[in-house]
Order: C-alpha cells, then structure tokens, then sequence
C-alpha cells in the first residue's frame, strides 16, 4: 500500500495514474543524501558497539558478584521506553546538563552553558549514544536467553584445560555458537536504529534530520501532496535498512573467514586482560550512563530554582508534577487502556499457539519468521502503508487501531519471551496430569498455566512495556488523536520547557517498571508457601 | 478401590520411525502381574511407555492394538485410558500442597475425598501431611505420595519408568517393596522400564529384554 503511492497512485488525493514526479521531487530534497547517510550509519555503527560491548562482557564475566551485580542493574534498562531514555541522556549531556554542571566551573571555568551543539549535534552521535544506551541491554538478555542450551561452562572449561585464558576461551568457544542464536535479534536492532523516529526527534540532528523524520515530517504536512513524496521515502527508508543488513551480512561473511585463521591460530593468552578489563568498564559505563540519565530527569522533575554551574538545584518543588498531572489523565488511561488490551489479546493468541504446539508435538516451523517481520522491516516504511490501507477502506483513526497495530510488535516480543518458558516446562507435569485422567483443559488451567505464571507474567510485562513505548505507531494509527505518554513526551521535546518533559518521561519510564515489579511480586506472594515455585522461575 | 481385574493386551504392536522399526511386542500382562521390560538407553523403552501412555509423537508410526480387558485403548486419549504413570521424579506439583496433589488423582465424582486424601496418607505413613509444600518433603515421602496419588485416581494399568532409580540404595528396597505390594494388591496389570536387574528381580514378574 506504500508503494502505489511512491508512483502517484492514491485516488483519495486525485493521484490516479502512475508516475516518477514523487521520486523526482524526493531526489530534489537539499540534504536528502546526509539523511540518507545519517540513517545508514547510524543503524550500524550503532549494532557493531553495542555488540562488540556485550561480546566483550560476555567473555570478561566469569560470574563473580560485580558481574552478577552489574547484570542485574542492565535488565531493568530494557523496560524503560526509548523516548525516556532519550530525554534522560539530553538532559545528562546537554551544555547545561548535568555532566557540565557537574564539573564546572572546577574543571572547565565555565559561569555560564558553553555554546556548544552536543544535543541534535549535525554527526548524530547523540543519537547514537542513545541508540547504543537501549541496545546493550537489549542484545544483553537476548545473549542470556540462549546462552545456557550451549553449556558455556562446559566449553570455556574445556578450552581452559587446553590452556586458554577464560576470555579467550568465551571467544573462541562459545561466541562462534552463540552467534546464530543472536542473529535474529541483531538484524531487528539494525532495523531498528536504521530507521528510529522518536529517539532521532529527540537527539538526532536537525538540519537536515534522519530520513525517518524527513518522512513523518512530509506525511504529516498539511500540503496533502507531499504524501506522495513521504511514500517515495517511505520507499527508500525500506531500501536504506536493507542495505545495512545486507552490509552487515557480507560483514558477517567476511568475519567468518577471517576468524577462522584466528580461532585455530592456537593464541591462547595474548588479549585476555584487555577483554577481562574492556569487558566490565565498558558495560559499567553504559549502565552508569542510563541511571544517571533516570536520576536527571527525576531531579530536572522536581527543580525549582537552578543555577548554571551548581550542581543541583537551590530549591526543589513539586509544581511541575502538580501542573502536569491534570492535562496527562487522558493520555495515561489511553496508555494504559491500550497496552493492557493490546497485552490480553496478545497472551491469549501467543498462549494459544504456542498451546496448541505442545498438545501436537509441533517444533518450531519456519512460519514464525512472519511473526517477527514486524521487528526487522522498518516502522515508517510499513506503517504509512498501513495508514493510507486504513484511509481507502475508510477506516477512521481510533483506540481500536491503534490496540490492533501495536499488537503487530507486542505479540513478536510476548512470543519471544515466553516461547522457551514454554517449551522447557518439562512435558511429564501434564502428562502425569493426563494419566490421572484429568480432561487436557483442566491439565492446561491447573499444572501448565500455574507451572507457568512467573514467565507469563513477565512476558506480560515486556509486552506491555513495548506497548508504552511505541510512539509511531500510536502517532500514525491514532491520527494524532489518541494521546499517550509517549506521545506526549515526545511532542514536547521541542517546546524545551525541560522540567515539564521530565515530568512526563518519568511517568512514561515509571510505568513499565510498575508492571516488572507487579511480574515479581506476583509470584512471590501467590506461592509464599510453595518453595520450589519460588526458585524455579 | 474398584476391584474390576482386567488383563492388559498388546496386540502386534510394533512401532516405526521413518520406516524403520524400533520395537514390536505381542504380549499380555494379567492382573497384578509386573512384567518388566529391560534394555539399554536409546533401545526404545521411552517410546514404547510413550505409545501405552497415548503420549507417541506423531513422527513415530504405530500399527497394533492395545486392549484393557475387551476396552479398546489405543484408540483413546491419553486422560480416557485409565493407565496410570510413575516417573523416576516423584512429579508432585510444585503450586499444590500435598493434599492438594493428592486431590488432584481423586475422580472427579468421589466421595469423601478429604476421607480418602487422609487415609491413603497414613497408609504409606505420612498422616497429617496435607498442608505440607511438597518441596519441604524428603525424597522418599515424595515417592510415597506420588504412589498414593496414582493409586488414588483409580487406575486400571500402571506405567512405572524407572521409578526407583533416583532413590538411595537404602530407600530404594524399602519403596520396591511398597510399590509392588500396593500394585499386586490392587490387581493391576503393571509394566515396569527399568535398567536395574535388582528392580526386575523384586518385581518377580516376566522379564523381557529389548534392543
């Protein structure tokens, strides 16, 4: 549906015969090539240092406390949404940041902000420090979730026997067959960084934007004719994020070779301290970065009066909470209301198919890549198409829409979570509950859902964590009429009053961590008295 | 307990995958007799307990009959052939206290349950155990209560898959002999897997050899 349009096709707004003119006008855009660059390598510069951060730690960590510790602090960085993040690290960076303020004017004598371009800066590695701050932790669990069906304790011991030092070892023996387990999620990062519109609103460059902004930007010009060229882009944007996975494939190609001189090479040692040390400082620094810009933006929240270079503020005040609350009731219940409709609807289907599965010994078919098209074909090129389907069947911009298109991302990440959960429960509970003479609906409400409520819940969470998060979607589908936090946030980042924003990202970060706890909790207290359900989860 | 003895035949079983035979058996097992099939891992017992059980995967090709008496099984869902199963984990429900797992073998209909519940715990000794998390058990109680659980549910066969081998040698004669007492008094047709000679000899059954 996005490419009639790209040439002239879209009889709502008269385009009814097929033509060049939109690429034409597309091609004539001043800056359109930087667009095109800034996308391009940012999705992956982006992956390559976010992965080359999480391989490193991954060999380093020998699961000593400080690395158990540093673990624990990264998983709770997924939930927070990518726009909170954002703000937070705006606010951290900025030349009237936190950073700045924090050294200033000991170090650097400055009495008043520099007159720097650090945020929106023209390179965009704002951007991607943004970018790099929300996919460390995400290749992080997804390299924990398949880590253990490879024994990695049972490789690098062997390898250690043969000489090897412990990081070297994880190298040359576990990444090579952790790799393909991860690729899947690689190349949705890429796909994502490629093509991010909330983040790149935020922290991106400005003059010109990232092509997605340069997009969303046409789309939504009250010059209805410039839709025709946002489809063109729309186009292209899916043709930008394919040549970074195919870049990133004949990377990966090249790697393969090459390291197989490197793997059997015999070098044993040479390397291991800068991995054991690299490893936790650079994954450290990410975390710090992350929490300091959650901790900015709850003090930017309560500011009052804040001079430049102190380091924190002279008088704290609740007032941008209280002025802020009464207008964000519609767009939190909104929130609410959808992602927890759209989190029901995809436990029930994703329960049900991955039910249906067990009871009939079916192994993981191929079919499920569909499932995660959504996560590695870029939002703005499917979803202006999904908008204009909408529009000729004259469907109007509601919540209903809006509920049905982030089921497209919340079902994948439900699946994602809870489809191992699922098929590591061990099959005798049910059929020891089936022997019994217990019908197979009982066997699924009473032995699998109970066995399975901890990692249900949390896959609950994560859905609804990815529902919160998603401003594009929400933007496109609800036509600008259906507020949320997210979208709210992001629509104020130009306004620059910074302690209202930070307001709204807290509440927007508050609240898929309220449903991580509520996914801890639950358990804890439902089987108080039941101790192996305590550790088993 | 329903006392309806009944033979359990298999009929000219043999069972393929991808054309290739792995085990065929024609044999009948009476009433509280224990034949005891004896094999190697990887030499097809798993599967043929999968097969009585109703649990055979579809890769797997199946052709014979399996009777209970003149009650077609093979036929049957797994929750609709009355055979019952003990693993070599004892499989008590983590999320059920243990009356709650004993409960949960009780027919749906049957009458005093809370009786019986009480009841088939002090048999096996471990009266006044009904609030008790299942975790909190030694392994030999858990044995004992899985065996109360199967018994309860009033099965017409029994499956036992190496249920003894997890046990310490000192409990492991003490529940052979529990086991194969409550089963030989309950007059049901039994066919233990196991790899353990000492199980085969105290089960004092027929004893065939597979693989």
């Amino acid at each position: 549906m996005v490419l009639l349009p790209a040439f002239g096709y879209l009889p709502v707004l008269g385009g009814d015969t097929f033509h060049l003119e939109a690429w034409q006008a597309l091609w004539g855009r001043a800056g359109l090539h930087r667009s095109v660059l800034l996308s391009y390598f940012s999705g992956l510069i982006t992956t390559l240092v976010a992965l080359f951060i999480v391989v490193l730690f991954l060999a380093a960590s020998q699961g000593t406390w400080i690395d158990r510790a540093i673990r624990r602090m990264v998983s709770p960085l997924l939930a927070i949404p990518h726009a909170a993040v954002a703000f937070g690290l705006a606010f951290l960076i900025a030349p009237s940041g936190l950073l700045v303020r924090w050294v200033s004017p000991g170090l650097t004598g400055w009495e008043r902000p520099p007159d720097l371009l650090i945020v929106n800066d023209p390179l965009g590695l704002a951007l991607m420090a943004g970018l790099i701050l929300k996919e460390v932790p995400f290749l992080l669990l997804m390299s924990l979730a398949a880590l253990p069906q490879l024994r990695p304790e049972q490789r690098v011991t062997l390898a250690r026997s043969l000489g090897y030092a412990p990081g070297i070892a994880w190298l040359k023996c576990v990444f090579p067959a952790l790799y393909p387990l991860i690729r899947l999620p690689v190349y949705a990062v890429i796909a994502y960084a490629t093509s991010v519109v909330d983040m790149a609103l935020i922290l991106g460059p400005t003059l010109p934007p990232t092509l997605s902004v340069s997009i969303l930007t046409w789309f939504n010009d009250p010059d209805l004719s410039r839709r025709f060229m946002a489809s063109a882009g729309a186009v292209l944007q899916l043709g930008v994020t394919l040549a970074a996975l195919l870049t990133w494939w004949l990377g990966e190609q090249g790697i393969k070779r090459l390291s197989q001189l490197w793997l059997a090479s015999g070098s044993r040692t040479s390397g291991s301290t800068a991995i054991a040390l690299g490893g936790r400082a650079l994954l450290a620094t990410v975390t710090l970065m992350a929490m300091s810009a959650l901790a900015g933006l709850a003090l930017f929240s309560v500011a009052g009066f804040w001079r430049f270079p102190d380091a924190l503020p002279s008088t704290f005040t609740l007032d941008h909470w209280q002025r802020i609350l009464p207008s964000v009731a519609t767009p939190l219940m909104n929130t609410l209301s959808i992602g927890l409709v759209a989190t029901l609807i995809a436990a029930v289907l994703v329960v049900a198919t991955l039910e249906h599965a067990a009871r009939h010994h079916l192994p993981a078919r191929r079919a499920q890549w569909l499932l995660y098209l959504p996560l590695i074909v870029p939002q703005v090129a499917f979803l202006f198409g999904l908008v204009v389907a909408a529009e000729s069947v004259a469907i109007r911009p509601q919540h209903a829409l809006v509920v049905a298109v982030h089921l497209l991302f919340v079902v994948p990440y439900l699946y994602l979570s809870l489809s191992e959960a699922y098929r590591r429960l061990d099959p005798r509970w049910v059929q020891v509950a089936l022997s019994l003479g217990v019908p197979p609906w009982r066997a699924f409400w009473q032995v699998r859902l109970p066995l399975l409520l901890a990692p249900l819940l949390t896959a609950c969470a994560v859905s609804l964590a990815v529902s919160i998060g998603q401003y594009l979607p929400t933007l496109l589908l609800g036509g600008g009429r259906v507020p949320t936090i997210t979208t709210e946030a992001v629509a104020m980042a130009s306004g620059g009053n910074r302690r209202l924003v930070a307001v709204l990202a807290l509440l927007q970060a508050l609240l898929p961590f309220i449903g991580f706890s509520l996914a801890l909790l639950i358990p804890r207290l439902v089987w108080a008295k039941r101790r192996q359900m305590r550790g088993a989860a | 307990m329903t006392h309806n003895l009944q033979t359990l035949h298999i009929k000219q079983m043999s069972i393929t995958l991808a054309g290739e035979t792995l085990l065929a058996m024609h044999r009948d097992i009476a009433p509280g007799e224990v034949l005891t099939v004896m094999g190697p891992s990887g030499s097809g017992k798993s599967t043929l307990l999968a097969y009585l059980a109703g649990f055979l995967s579809p890769a797997f090709q199946a052709q014979g009959e399996l009777y209970l008496g003149d009650k077609r099984l093979d036929t049957l869902p797994a929750e609709r052939r009355g055979i019952g199963l003990l693993f070599q984990d004892p499989m008590l429900f983590p999320h059920l206290s243990v009356a709650g797992n004993l409960r949960f073998g009780l027919p749906h209909r049957a009458k005093n349950k809370r009786q019986q519940v009480s009841q088939a715990l002090e048999q096996v000794g471990l009266a006044g155990f009904e609030t008790r998390d299942p975790a909190t058990l030694s392994g030999g109680q858990q044995a004992r209560v899985a065996l109360m659980r199967l018994l309860l549910s009033q099965p017409r066969a029994v499956l036992l898959d190496e249920p003894f081998s997890k046990l310490d040698t000192a409990l492991r004669q003490e529940m052979r002999t529990l086991v194969f007492g409550q089963l030989r008094e309950a007059g049901l047709p039994t066919l233990l897997v196991t790899h353990d000679e000492a199980d085969a000899n105290a089960a004092g059954g027929p004893i065939i050899a597979l693989g």
